[in-house]
């Protein structure tokens, strides 16, 4: 659906175009510039499904916005337990934002275990709302509440409502034919439809999504479209909910344009298949599914019409092999995975290395080592990307800094590739790949133009005046080598991952070719043209944060807070982490203080140090979790201070 | 073995989007600049000579022709052929050619690859392969041995042998890659020897043929690691009662010819076990004798037949092509989902993705 904020003035009295449920306005309405709403419950309760449709009802509002799915790695981990607790959470604002919230305002709790496993995360005044039919005594015993904490007064200072959710559920549904344990299962509607009442959202676009989730379904879908208007009306009539909130659109905070809310792998997707199009070359996707990376494979599987192809492997050898073997045919290869997918492709990477064709190797970090925590988030993977091969390997890396901008990262990690005619590493991780943000649609004529040219016949000739074709014969500029696909007559060449002459590329063991060969890979990626690095220091601060990756948003809130306070600090962030831009180590030294965030134990720092011989101090944090502002905003202030 | 034909790829099915070549072509054609590097003697030219020999018959253009190995003796093969090529990684070759013949399907796409290539470090990608069905020909150089890290016993060694890495002898049951290969839902497999370059040949010409993964398992000498290996096959006295030469349509006879000029020995269907035994022919079990139906839907005589070898002796290895059936073809299948995708939402529109749905706009 499309709804339009068409000028800050109405923006600014709260209008809304588009149908949609309206307080009927006998309660008490208070007007919040932001919002942070926390949906827990146990795996099978559709929090996440929850989450993503207050989402969208909240992103074609028009607020600004940024969420933080987290769930556990088991698909159905004993239900009432406290590994079984699935969560969502999103902020929302009248105005920009960066972070999906340290701290919940509103929790919703849809049983003991999701109570428990995020009390602690919830500041004493916020809202709690409890699905009391849970709160059996077998339902507390399990996560070990010996007294129910909705009696004992341990929520004394929160303000908690107490609504039998699942009972209300079920007798809203009792006019549909569906059993007990069928109409239980709409609860997370009801409760979808009493926030979206609290918070004045737009339930049009709800009510559609369930019409076509549950197509074939129609007495389902109904009978979900019922529990969402009852929870809906449930606020709008009882006592319990004195109060519902507005948070304006944040229309000033967004430039003129037409927007969607996007997670980082849908981004991520949605830039590959824009770089096959700007580069007119057919996508080949080489995959084998891994957490939190197998999106985008069923994504990209999803746009055959596109002339995407997309191969699952038998292993994540496999799926790299098979990109790489279509690049060698011409295509816009791509291999996507997780860390430990990247380990085991390494060698294949050095073979692209050695091939000197271009390919994407997309990682979307995870929490390690080995399996590690597959559905956090974890930004551990840099040194693998930069070292992990054997021999001189370099390879160019690439960071997107926020999910919308995985899209713009993809684009980049394309152009780096097709240029230079590298295999490049794009590090995302999970909680970009997970979280959504609204996103600026780019007109389609805008994007950059990566058509690249294969060669087309003889580069060199030989001392006996032959024209002959040499595949290691690189261009000068970007020290790139031609790029002949088969089928082009005359060009006939064999390449392999044994070193070859300079040139002729034929088999070469001499020892000083080697030496040149290594190095000239080398230059080729050092010489990669990146742009300068930003950065954004308004008051000629002497501590600089440096960050890279998914923590931009929480550096930067950080930073606002700091400079709302009145210190002084600049802020620059990496996209590009090999090569680093070329103005990076005169930025580094303009500073007495160099701080870097990172979700590893350092290992940026340990890159820049090693390059730079700058101090620069870690601050790290490796919970699976994104930081949080705050906790950003007292680190940086210590080093400020320290 | 049926009469060697020099069919055009005009008619072979599997060719058909190949282009052709304009002149004609000559065995030079398809040698390179580059000097062979084998170690005198070894089998592999044999097979190098064979395959250059042989690519003028199919007439393709020689730019349309990619040959690409993973590491191994076999494996620099490709430098030798004045073709498009690639010598990858250990193993890996299949994968390799899988992204290279599902991506473009103007292209003849050959594998080579040898005994620990494919069915030690890159055992999981060869049957990966055949099940899928992608339109390669892998050619298998079993050697049953490690040559070109010199010497140590191979997936297809056979137990007991004493090599570098198996002084008291190995403990590894050998593989039988051409049971494997039916049992990985292959549809075209074959097995030929270096030395008799027109079985060779005849075998080569029906891989190209086939619309598929076409497995030629060929077996080669390493002279200086495993020499004699296949002298049982090769010795014209003792062959005789070793090598049965399948033909497709034809009884499964081998030994001393009789006075009709056909085996003296054939295959039978055990009428109690069902499984297949060598009998010595009379009048009497002459129509017992088993027709080569190398089209027949079921695997299972083919693996039948495949397990007649001694492992140890050789004796009873069928050579010739053991199975080659039509089945849908992955490269196909995959373009043909392309087109049904186009032909059901249209060409792609890149403006209408990015929008999606779900949309507000912001105006100044």
């Amino acid at each position: 659906m499309t709804s339009q904020v068409s000028s800050p003035a109405e923006q600014a009295d709260g209008a809304v175009v588009g149908e949609q449920r309206k307080p009927a306005g006998e309660k008490d309405v208070r007007r919040l510039d932001r919002v942070i709403i926390r949906f827990a419950g146990d795996s099978g309760d559709g929090m996440q499904l929850t989450g993503d449709r207050f989402t969208s009802e909240t992103a074609s509002f028009g607020n600004d916005l940024s969420t933080l799915p987290n769930f556990p790695a088991e698909i159905r981990a004993p239900a009432g337990t406290l590994p079984g607790v699935s969560s969502f959470q999103l902020h929302f604002a009248d105005h920009d934002i960066l972070t999906p919230g340290d701290a919940p305002n509103v929790l919703v709790a849809m049983n003991p275990a999701a109570l428990k496993a995020n009390i602690a995360d919830v500041p004493r005044g916020a809202e709690i709302i409890v699905n009391t039919d849970e709160f059996t005594k077998r339902a507390l015993q399990k996560v070990g509440y010996a007294v129910s904490p909705l009696e004992d007064g341990s929520l004394d200072g929160y303000s908690v409502h107490p609504v039998p959710l699942t009972t209300l559920t079920v007798e809203a549904l009792k006019e549909f034919d569906l059993s007990r344990k069928e109409a239980e299962r709409s609860k997370n509607m009801f409760a979808l439809g009493l926030l979206s009442w609290m918070y004045h959202r737009p339930t049009e676009g709800t009510e559609k999504f369930l019409t076509s989730k549950f197509a074939k379904k129609p007495n389902i879908a109904a009978a979900n479209i019922a529990a969402f208007r009852a929870g809906w009306n449930f606020g709008e009539t009882t006592e319990d909910f004195a109060v519902s909130y507005e948070v304006a659109p944040a229309a000033a905070a967004f430039p003129t344009g037409t927007y969607r809310n996007i997670s980082g792998n849908l981004a991520l997707s949605y830039g590959l298949i824009a770089a096959s199009r700007q580069a007119d070359l057919p996508l080949y996707l080489g995959s084998y599914p891994i957490t939190p990376a197998s999106d985008i494979l069923h994504e990209l599987s999803k746009h055959k019409n596109f002339g995407v192809r997309t191969f699952q492997a038998e292993d994540e050898i496999a799926g790299i092999g098979a990109a790489l073997g279509a690049a060698f045919g011409g295509s816009l290869a791509v291999t996507t995975t997780s860390g430990p997918g990247v380990a085991l492709k390494s060698e294949t990477i050095g073979l692209a290395v050695s091939l000197e064709l271009p390919l994407l190797v997309i990682d979307i970090q995870r929490g390690g080592p080995s399996t590690g925590l597959p559905t956090k988030t974890e930004q551990a993977d840099l040194l693998q990307a930069m070292y992990g091969r054997n021999g001189e390997a370099p390879v160019p890396i690439v960071a997107p800094r926020t999910p919308a901008d995985c899209f713009d990262a993809a684009l980049e990690a394309a152009r780096i590739a097709l240029t230079y005619r590298t295999p490049v590493l794009l590090l995302s991780d999970g909680y970009l790949a997970n979280g959504s943000e609204p996103w600026r649609i780019p007109d389609t004529d805008e994007l950059p133009d990566l058509r690249v040219q294969f060669a087309q016949g003889p580069n060199h000739t030989l001392d006996d005046g032959t024209e002959v074709f040499w595949p290691y014969k690189r261009d000068p500029q970007t020290l790139a080598r031609p790029w002949a696909i088969p089928g082009t007559p005359g060009l006939e060449h064999r390449i392999g991952g044994i070193e070859k002459q300079d040139g002729s590329g034929n088999i070469s063991y001499d020892p000083a070719n080697h030496d040149f060969m290594v190095r000239t890979r080398q230059a080729k990626i050092d010489g990669i043209d990146v742009p300068d690095l930003d950065v954004d220091d308004p008051h000629g601060a002497t501590t600089l944060v440096l960050g890279w990756g998914s923590t931009y948003g929480p550096i930067t809130a950080a930073v606002r807070r700091l400079r709302a306070a009145g210190e002084s600090i600049a802020q620059a962030h990496l996209r590009h982490l090999n090569p680093f831009p070329r103005n990076l180590g005169t930025v580094l030294k303009r500073y007495d203080k160099v701080v870097i965030p990172e979700m590893n134990l350092g290992q940026l720092a340990t890159l820049v140090r090693a390059k730079y011989l700058v101090d620069a101090h870690s601050y790290n944090q490796v919970n699976g979790m994104p930081f949080k502002a705050e906790q950003l905003a007292t680190a940086l202030k210590e080093a400020i201070d320290g | 073995m049926a009469e060697t034909t020099t069919e055009g790829s005009d008619t072979i099915e599997a060719l058909t989007l190949v282009p052709k070549a304009e002149a004609k072509q000559s065995m030079k054609d398809f040698k390179s600049d580059q000097e062979v590097r084998w170690c005198p003697g070894c089998g592999d030219y044999a097979v190098l000579a064979a395959v250059q020999g042989f690519m003028p018959q199919l007439g393709l253009a020689k730019e349309n022709i990619v040959f690409v190995s993973g590491i191994g003796c076999s494996s620099r093969f490709p430098y030798y052929m004045n073709t498009y090529g690639m010598h990858s990684i250990h193993g890996r070759a299949p994968a390799i050619a899988t992204g290279l013949a599902s991506s473009r399907r103007d292209l003849s796409v050959w594998v080579v690859t040898g005994d620990g290539d494919a069915l030690s470090i890159g055992g999981n990608h060869l049957i990966h392969a055949l099940r899928r069905n992608v339109n390669l020909k892998i050619l298998l150089f079993n050697n049953r041995i490690y040559g070109l890290t010199k010497g140590q016993y191979s997936p297809t060694s056979e137990v007991g042998k004493i090599t570098k890495s198996t002084p008291m002898g190995s403990l590894d049951a050998p593989f039988n890659p051409v049971s494997l290969a039916i049992g990985a839902e292959a549809s075209f497999v074959a097995r030929t020897v270096d030395s008799d370059r027109k079985h060779l040949t005849e075998v080569l010409r029906q891989a190209a043929a086939h619309p598929g993964t076409a497995l030629v398992e060929i077996y080669q000498n390493c002279n200086i690691f495993n020499d004699g290996a296949f002298e049982a096959l090769k010795d014209k006295q003792q062959a005789e009662e070793a090598v049965i030469r399948l033909e497709h349509g034809q009884q499964i006879r081998f030994g001393a010819p009789l006075e009709s000029g056909l085996g003296s020995k054939g295959v039978v269907r055990d009428s109690l076990t069902g499984d297949l035994k060598v009998v010595t022919v009379t009048p009497e079990n002459e129509s017992q004798i088993l027709v080569h139906d190398a089209h027949s839907p079921s695997p299972t005589t083919a693996f039948a037949l495949s397990r007649l070898a001694d492992p140890d002796t050789l004796h009873h290895t069928p050579i010739g092509v053991l199975r080659s059936v039509d089945r849908p073809v992955y490269d196909t299948q995959m373009s043909d989902q392309l087109d049904t995708a186009i032909e059901q939402n249209g060409k792609g529109d890149l403006a209408a993705l990015l929008a999606g749905s779900d949309t507000w706009t912001v105006v100044g």
